[in-house]
């Protein structure tokens, strides 16, 4: 009970305060709008008449906390999440997407550690590839990902999870390289005294070593596969989804709805996140680690 | 041709091993002539960098001699290695943390192939031999140094090897505990008839446990003296302040100082 009061005080209070500096924020950055308005209408507004205003437009510069909560509480719980308006709607079909790469990303993330761990020439010629790999930005390729695709007839949803395994199996590769690595010498020793089996050092001793490796990996590897997911609808065009729903806003200036959109990406980074969080601490639990 | 019981367990013949650093080469083994017999508990005292652990490693095959020969029950230390001769305990207990104690116990009898019941039924003696009986569901960092030292003992005696090599296995734990596990390891070689190769950088340890001490000096590691201990086989704790225990000892202190092993 004491380290949920001891961690929700620290964090109410920062949001208290990321809120604060955005209603001033909004203020400072719609007013001059509100003033060029109320000149042409002839009106003359007070100071809270100004500030009431500039919570309220439409289409703000920068929307209003509570404008962009509003938004996101009808599209999440009051619309039918197969409205193509819903939140949640958008989130799935991202989500979807993400959840796909991130499948695709480990695996392949953790078959590139186990070649570099067991094959020289790999360990030797692959990691400055791989890093290479992560130096052009997503934004440039993505789109040459998925025209190339589409025009060998692959189109929907494998093309958007593939630029979330490229962003994702990175931090698994670099994680389990090291994780596959990380016995002691003693460990191994032991191993070869046994007479033991390349196999079974791997199985019976690199593998459970490497698990907390694994998931610390894991934790960064899905939330890059969120971001792979949303850049990837991008460049499509797409009708649907978090990254649809955000060039949407930006070609009608709905900015309300593009923050609603990008709460929904950040709460569902933040549930995938938590999500692997809980599935490694259960799995090291299983595996007789120290409850801290 | 001799007979197979009068092999020597270890036989080293003028070995030696060099290391080759950035700094030059380290002579870690120089001329070493040693022969152990079955069911000897030989220990190995000296200072550090005297080579006591390379020669153990060396009997494992952990490391290849550079000068010299050696051999294992007969065989070279891989052939040997590869039949699972010896038995090998660390200088820290090396469980592996994910695995219970019973588990890390069977892992050498899971590399083997031994069946199920076999290795159910060999986890329950070993761990009855070092008193560990209850503790089969335990994770490593539930038990005590002491305990997880034992547990590494009964995984070394788990698939019956005839031969321990143990590195310093009580050098981390307080001197109480290391009397009793001295005790019961003396009961438990009584028991097992095996033959121990003991590393040791405590002169009465070396004295109360062993048949035969090697001193051993450094650079270039190499044997100073070998003394056959005429204590009796059977060695209560208080043997260690009789006149003969401390005459052995004086002469292990005499054969580390002899070797100029802590002037520079």
């Amino acid at each position: 009970m004491t380290s949920v009061r001891s961690s929700l005080i620290p964090i109410l209070t920062i949001l208290a305060i990321i809120i604060a500096v955005w209603y001033a924020g909004a203020f400072y950055m719609n007013a001059p709008f509100q003033r060029d308005l109320d000149r042409r209408a002839g009106v003359e507004s007070t100071f809270s008449e100004l500030v009431g205003k500039t919570m309220s437009q439409p289409k703000p510069t920068l929307p209003a906390p509570h404008q962009v909560a509003q938004n996101v509480w009808e599209n999440t719980f009051l619309r039918k999440i197969t409205s193509n308006r819903s939140l949640v709607y958008h989130a799935w079909v991202t989500l979807s997407a993400t959840l796909l790469g991130f499948f695709f990303g480990t695996v392949l993330g953790i078959a590139i550690a186990v070649g570099i761990v067991h094959v020289t020439t790999l360990d030797r010629s692959l990691m400055p590839w791989i890093i290479a790999s992560q130096t052009i930005p997503i934004l440039a390729l993505a789109p040459m990902i998925i025209v190339v695709l589409a025009a060998v007839g692959v189109v929907g949803l494998i093309p958007k999870a593939l630029i979330s395994t490229y962003l994702s199996f990175f931090p698994v590769a670099v994680g389990m390289v090291k994780g596959l690595r990380s016995p002691e010498i003693m460990h191994l020793d032991l191993m070869h005294t046994y007479n033991a089996t390349q196999w079974q050092t791997f199985w019976k001793l690199r593998v459970p070593a490497s698990v907390p490796f694994l998931f610390a990996s894991m934790k960064v590897a899905v939330a890059a596969s969120l971001v792979g997911a949303i850049v990837g609808e991008l460049p499509t065009g797409a009708v649907a989804g978090i990254g649809a729903k955000l060039l949407t806003g930006a070609y009608y200036s709905q900015t309300i709805d593009m923050f609603a959109a990008l709460v929904a990406g950040s709460v569902v980074a933040a549930l995938l996140v938590t999500l692997v969080g809980v599935a490694g601490r259960m799995t090291e639990r299983a595996m007789g680690a120290r409850p801290s | 041709m001799q007979l197979a019981s009068t092999v020597p367990v270890v036989d080293a013949k003028g070995l030696g091993l060099t290391f080759q650093t950035n700094d030059g080469p380290v002579h870690a083994l120089s001329n070493v002539n040693l022969s152990i017999s079955k069911g000897e508990f030989v220990s190995f005292i000296g200072p550090s960098g005297c080579g006591k652990t390379t020669f153990l490693r060396v009997i494992a095959d952990l490391e290849q001699p550079t000068d010299g020969t050696i051999t294992v029950n007969g065989m070279s230390p891989r052939e040997a290695r590869e039949r699972r001769a010896y038995g090998y305990v660390f200088q820290a207990a090396a469980l592996y943390p994910w695995r219970t104690i019973e588990r890390n116990v069977a892992l050498p009898l899971e590399i083997m192939g031994i069946s199920r019941t076999e290795q159910a039924e060999r986890v329950k003696r070993t761990l009855a031999m070092v008193n560990l009986t209850g503790f089969e569901k335990k994770f490593p960092w539930q038990l005590s140094g002491g305990m997880q030292q034992r547990a590494s003992i009964a995984r070394a005696l788990a698939f019956d090897a005839d031969l321990l090599l143990m590195d310093e296995p009580f050098g981390a734990l307080d001197e109480i505990v290391r009397d009793h596990l001295n005790e019961q390891l003396l009961e438990l070689w009584d028991r097992t008839q095996k033959t121990i190769c003991f590393v040791t950088h405590s002169i009465p340890e070396a004295v109360y446990l062993s048949t035969k001490i090697v001193v051993m000096s450094p650079r270039p590691g190499r044997v100073t003296d070998v003394i056959e201990s005429t204590l009796p086989k059977e060695r209560p704790l208080d043997i260690r302040e009789t006149p003969e225990f401390l005459a052995i000892a004086a002469r292990v202190r005499d054969g580390l100082r002899a070797g100029h092993s802590y002037e520079d």
